[in-house]
């Protein structure tokens, strides 16, 4: 049985379908991607994962479980966790209590903690600034808070969207690396990129988007050798 | 000198009141974006059930604190429930509307025969009265027992919003209630929550307001409602240390303007006060500007 299992979704924003039909899985412990240019529906997608939009027809199940009706708290406790766009970072919190936050369903002190210290050993930059304000964090170090705060819940599936947005080269390909590490060390990631190059070397299977609707699946060998995808998403990397 | 100390004591005295009043104003607009209008009327309601604990039933004092704490608790939760959570999504001005509508039905529905009546009621002393004389000015025990209850709520409330599970919920909802959704935070929960906290707050001041200036009625929530409306959008609405330091501030002003120049208007410093700040600084003396959010 898939981890993550969407089935035929649309998706509308009042009566602007963004979603056709959409289905797509995730296996445990895969990095699966997709990918689409700017408006594809991508970020779409996850929130209807998360449950911040109900799809209007098809299903979307967690481990065989329909979510359908789940309120969105419940699907995170669930071990759904979302990386939003943009990182949605508390930056009136402190750096140490955006990681508390990460943690709020889960109740074993002891185990917190042990992830938390996860966290920093992973992000040694975080450590320092624990009681610091997590808005005077920069651009890269609010996106290992982000990612940092969706670990500490020991979720299982990740949902990251566009986490390179915003990062200088050097920083991307650091977090693609980080990416790859948090998968090998259990994590099963949807991996939402307009990176399309970084976001194909690094998952095991890729979905394409266009337009709402998926149009190419397969491996992300594969989808990285097909000229079609080369020339709508690659064309200045394999140039 | 000693005639300006009294008046400083006896402007605290008012402002611990409002302080407790300003802290529902704050919190309930930092979290859903609301000025709960019927928030002084909650007040009253608990300046009420502590009339009746102290003379229908003669509870000893914290008895009587806890009364108006869990009546003005269970009074806000429901009206959050009832009244507001249905317009959640709707126009700020619907649920403004509604909050005004609230406050008129809690005013006259409790003003009826029925219920509390539509006089003035004398709040009897739960405690004797003792003054102490310390160079020519005077201070009471009642002012006493405003300044420690006062400080203990601040305390645990700073605690509470600070260093509990549900504090960070809320400063988290506060700041992005879809994200701290995202976390497994229940929103809805957290918005009662707030509600019912600043509602105890409330009650705490109702019974504290009873004591010392010892009148009810079912219309006294209006006016300290206002000055601690104005006093949290002076401190920055949103803020919680402000809204402290706006009801101490708007405290010292009344008791000065009544001291100095006419009690008649000492209710009017308020809407003075109110006016300046939100034609000088809108955002108050603490608090940042913020993109309003859906
Ligand atoms: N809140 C919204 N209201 C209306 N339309 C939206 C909203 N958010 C996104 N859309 C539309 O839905 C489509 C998909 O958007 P999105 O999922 O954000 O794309 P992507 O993440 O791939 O860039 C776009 O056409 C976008 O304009
Ligand atoms: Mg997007």
């Amino acid at each position: 049985m898939m981890l993550l299992s969407v089935e035929h979704i649309n998706v509308f924003y009042d009566n602007i379908r963004a979603l056709h039909d959409v289905s797509f899985t995730v296996g445990k412990g895969e990095i699966v991607s997709l990918i689409g240019a700017n408006g594809a529906g991508k970020s779409t997608i996850l929130k209807a994962v998360s449950g911040i939009l109900k799809p209007r027809s098809g299903r979307i199940l967690l481990a065989g479980k329909d979510l359908g009706g789940v309120p969105q708290h419940r699907i995170a406790r669930m071990g759904v966790s979302l990386v939003p766009e943009g990182r949605g970072i508390f930056a009136n919190m402190t750096v140490r209590d955006n990681l508390e936050m990460g943690a709020f369903t889960r109740n074993s002190r002891e185990e917190i903690e042990k992830s938390v210290a996860e966290v920093f050993a992973l992000f040694p930059q975080l450590r320092e600034r624990a009681s610091q304000s997590a808005g005077t964090l920069s651009g890269g170090e609010q996106q290992m808070l982000a990612i940092g705060r969706a670990m500490v819940a020991k979720p299982a599936v990740v949902l990251l969207d566009e986490p390179s947005m915003g990062l200088s080269p050097l920083l991307v390909r650091d977090l693609f690396f980080l990416i790859r590490e948090i998968n090998q060390a259990g994590t099963t990631i949807l991996l939402v990129e307009q990176n399309a190059f970084m976001a194909l070397s690094v998952a095991h299977r890729a979905y394409v988007l266009e337009t709402g609707a998926i149009v190419l699946s397969g491996n992300a060998s594969d989808l990285r050798s097909d000229p079609k995808v080369r020339a709508a998403y690659l064309g200045d990397v394999a140039g | 000198m000693e005639y300006f100390l009294q008046q400083v004591i006896n402007g605290l005295q008012i402002g611990f009141v409002y302080a407790l009043i300003a802290l529902g104003y704050t919190m309930v607009y930092g979290i859903v974006r609301l000025i709960n209008f019927a928030h002084g009327d909650v007040f009253m309601i608990g300046a009420f059930i502590g009339l009746y604990a102290v003379e229908r039933y003669q509870w000893p004092l914290t008895a009587v604190f806890v009364s108006a704490v869990v009546g003005c608790t269970i009074l806000a939760v429901l009206i959050e429930q009832l009244a507001y959570r249905p317009l959640r999504h709707a126009p700020k001005i619907a649920s403004l509307i509604t909050a005004i509508g609230v406050s008129l039905f809690l005013e006259y529905f409790t003003s009826l025969r029925q219920v509390f009546g539509p006089h003035f009621y004398s709040f009897p002393r739960p405690f004797p009265v003792v003054r102490w004389n310390w160079h020519g000015i005077l201070v009471t025990n009642i002012q006493a027992v405003i300044f420690f209850v006062t400080v203990f709520c601040l305390l645990l409330l700073q605690f509470i919003v600070f260093r509990t599970k549900m504090g960070r919920a809320m400063r988290a909802v506060s700041f992005d209630y879809v994200t701290a959704g995202l976390m497994g935070v229940n929103v809805n929960v957290v918005i009662s929550f707030t509600f019912g906290l600043g509602a105890a707050l409330a009650g705490v001041g109702g019974v504290l307001y009873g004591i010392a200036y010892p009148q009810v009625n079912t219309f006294m929530g209006f006016m300290p409602g206002l000055k601690a409306f104005t006093a949290a959008v002076l401190g920055g609405i949103g803020n919680i240390p402000g809204a402290v330091l706006g009801a101490l501030i708007m405290g010292q002003s009344e008791t000065m303007v009544s001291a100095y120049v006419s009690s008649a208007y000492r209710d009017g410093i308020a809407f003075v006060i109110l006016i300046l700040v939100l034609l000088w600084k809108p955002t108050g003396i603490l608090g940042t500007p913020r993109t309003e959010k859906v």
